[in-house]
């Protein structure tokens, strides 16, 4: 269908009411020597010299497919089975525009009903949305909504081990809406981080105003604590709970709605999504029937028609931002539905035992690693709970020295740099397993971090 | 169209019944027609609270539209009907019964006297009308 919002005649008649005779006259005030700047841009180029300039510059990049790669921190190399992008570029869905208009995209309509299906299962949780641009973003939703929801409360309690950018986009959300964050100041050093990343310190941070809990599961360094005792202390608190999980994690663990979270969120990019810089990603959120006004974004609801037949159509719009205006909980009235189609079609394809066999995978290979990175002297596990697919590893030297050792020459892509994030933990890499990394690519890093040993 | 002939108005299709010192609001028949089907209310006061004269005491979304509902006169809160937030229907059904929204104290029974009679208000109606 076209989108094209306006005729010939009828830009002829907006250019005549706001006074003007030609386009170009809106630009008037651009000064005409700036106004079609010379642009540095090389020769016409054939289709196939093209493909040969991309493919050389892409050659430059390191990939997740051609490298063992133990990167992770936010964004996890996953197999994608071959039918997800052969779904996801039918052009009946290939589209930048999510067409929601009930008598001509019953498909687009019923796919994001079944991903907020899933995603509602997989959480543990009554309702999902359609989804959100990507998981940070997801997490400032969750505060928004809390904040409405408790009407005048003020306090977001964060945990500092949830991911850092997550941290840096809810309070870029907030800025100006005289928030009160506590929680995530950086500690000072190891020890202060080692108590204030428990539950046990967030559940002291937690008072009667106070909104919003956020914490990460597994936390960003890996660790997997059980929540029940915060959800407890927050409801206490008339405060809620939100999860930010890691939906390959909750094949295999328990799910925060059982842990009694009010709102799980999290980055769908593991589900089928491919790593890439920049995106496209994939922010779920899933909450309670009680909330679900107050939620953000586009909700898909099954129905019927006037034969009595089963369809599906956007539902509850009222809440959106169209309709409730300044009173809405929230700006998003959109949703990154290709990619959740995506993570639909993954998760059909894996199934319930598909999806814990996934998971196993990345626990067992993140144990296996463990037990042997921890012989190389000089290296140490640091992580002190349970972990599910990364762990920290103290490192003789600093992470950018090894990591640059490990791709120049082994071709190993090795972990994050928590140094970036946390001064105290400069020389500490965040590693990331998953059912990708087998037992010779494990046994190769090993190798590779022995010529580094102390 | 249902305008009860014991009740106060607003311009903003809210109705009052006086009793005594206490005062029981809702929206007015005209209000939930206009909204069509309401599918969910919100009663955003607690009892305690004080509120003055004009605000926000619910927030209504029917199937076409979101309205918030404004307080007609100040007072504090005696009651607030808990029954909506399950069944919403009922503002619907009777709304100058069972679709009650809140329950105060009038903290100056004189702002009633600024708000519209019931012939007042059935002409603001009628005036709206096309």
């Amino acid at each position: 269908m076209p989108f094209i919002p306006n005729t010939d005649a009828e830009r002829k008649e907006m250019l005549r009411a706001v006074g003007v005779k030609k386009i170009d006259d809106l630009f008037a005030d651009v000064p005409q020597a700036n106004r079609f700047p010379r642009l540095d841009l090389p020769e016409p180029a054939s289709e196939p010299e093209v493909m040969a300039e991309m493919r050389y510059l892409a050659e430059a990049n390191s990939q997740a497919q051609a490298s063992a790669c133990f990167l992770g921190a936010g964004a996890y190399h996953h197999f994608i089975p071959a039918a997800v992008d052969h779904i996801l570029q039918r052009g009946e869905f290939y589209t930048a525009y999510t067409p929601y208009q009930p008598e001509v995209s019953q498909g687009t309509l019923q796919s994001i009903f079944e991903f907020q299906t899933l995603i509602a299962a997989l959480t543990g949780m009554e309702v999902a949305n359609a989804s959100h641009y990507d998981g940070a973003t997801a997490a400032a939703e969750a505060a928004i909504l809390a904040l409405q929801q408790s009407r005048g409360r003020h306090r977001v309690v964060m945990s500092p081990v949830l991911h850092p950018h997550y941290r840096q986009t809810v309070h870029t959300y907030l800025q100006g809406a005289g928030v009160n964050f506590t929680g995530d100041e950086t500690p000072e050093n190891y020890a202060a981080f080692q108590t204030r990343s428990r539950v046990k310190y967030l559940a002291k941070c937690v008072d009667e105003s106070t909104a919003l809990v956020i914490v990460q599961y597994p936390s960003f360094i890996g660790e997997i604590e059980d929540l029940t005792p915060l959800a407890e202390i927050a409801h206490t608190a008339g405060a809620l709970l939100a999860v930010v999980a890691n939906p390959i994690a909750l094949g295999l663990l328990k799910s925060p709605g059982e842990m009694g979270a009010d709102i799980v969120l999290g980055e769908g990019q593991p589900l089928g999504i491919p790593l890439s810089y920049g995106g496209p990603y994939l922010g779920f959120f899933a909450t309670r029937q009680s909330l679900l006004h107050k939620m953000s974004g586009r909700i898909a609801g099954e129905t019927v028609d006037a034969q009595g037949r089963r369809g599906y159509v956007l539902t509850l719009a009222a809440r959106e931002q169209h309709i409730k205006r300044e009173r809405a909980s929230s700006n998003i009235c959109t949703n990154q539905a290709l990619m959740a189609l995506a993570a639909s079609v993954y998760l059909s394809l894996m199934g319930n035992f598909g999806l814990r066999r996934v998971s196993e995978l990345c626990y067992h290979h993140a144990s296996y690693a463990a037990e042997r990175l921890a012989r190389i002297p000089g290296f140490q596990i640091v992580s002190r709970y349970p972990f599910f697919h990364e762990f920290v590893l103290r490192c003789p030297k600093s992470v950018s020295e090894i990591n640059r050792h490990l791709l120049d020459q082994h071709e190993i892509i090795g972990g994050y740099d928590l140094g970036q994030d946390y001064p105290f933990l400069a020389n500490h890499m965040l590693l990331a397993f998953t059912e990708m990394n087998s037992r010779d690519q494990i046994d190769a890093l090993f190798d590779a971090l022995s010529e580094e040993a102390l | 169209m249902n305008i009860p002939k014991d009740l106060r108005y607003t311009k903003t299709d809210e109705w009052i019944r006086v009793e005594g010192g206490a005062a029981t609001m809702g929206i007015s028949d005209y209000a939930q027609s206009q909204l069509s089907d309401i599918v969910y209310v919100e009663v955003l006061p607690q009892v305690g609270d004080v509120l003055v004269k004009g605000k926000p005491v619910a927030s209504v979304e029917s199937v076409k539209a979101a309205s918030e509902v404004y307080l007609p006169a100040g007072g504090s809160v005696i009651k607030v009907n808990a029954a909506l937030s399950a069944t919403p229907e009922l503002v619907n059904k009777d709304p100058y019964g069972e679709g009650w929204m809140v329950k105060i104290t009038l903290a100056d029974p004189a702002e009633i006297n600024s708000l519209m009679d019931p012939k007042t208000y059935e002409a603001y109606c009628a005036g709206r009308q096309h």
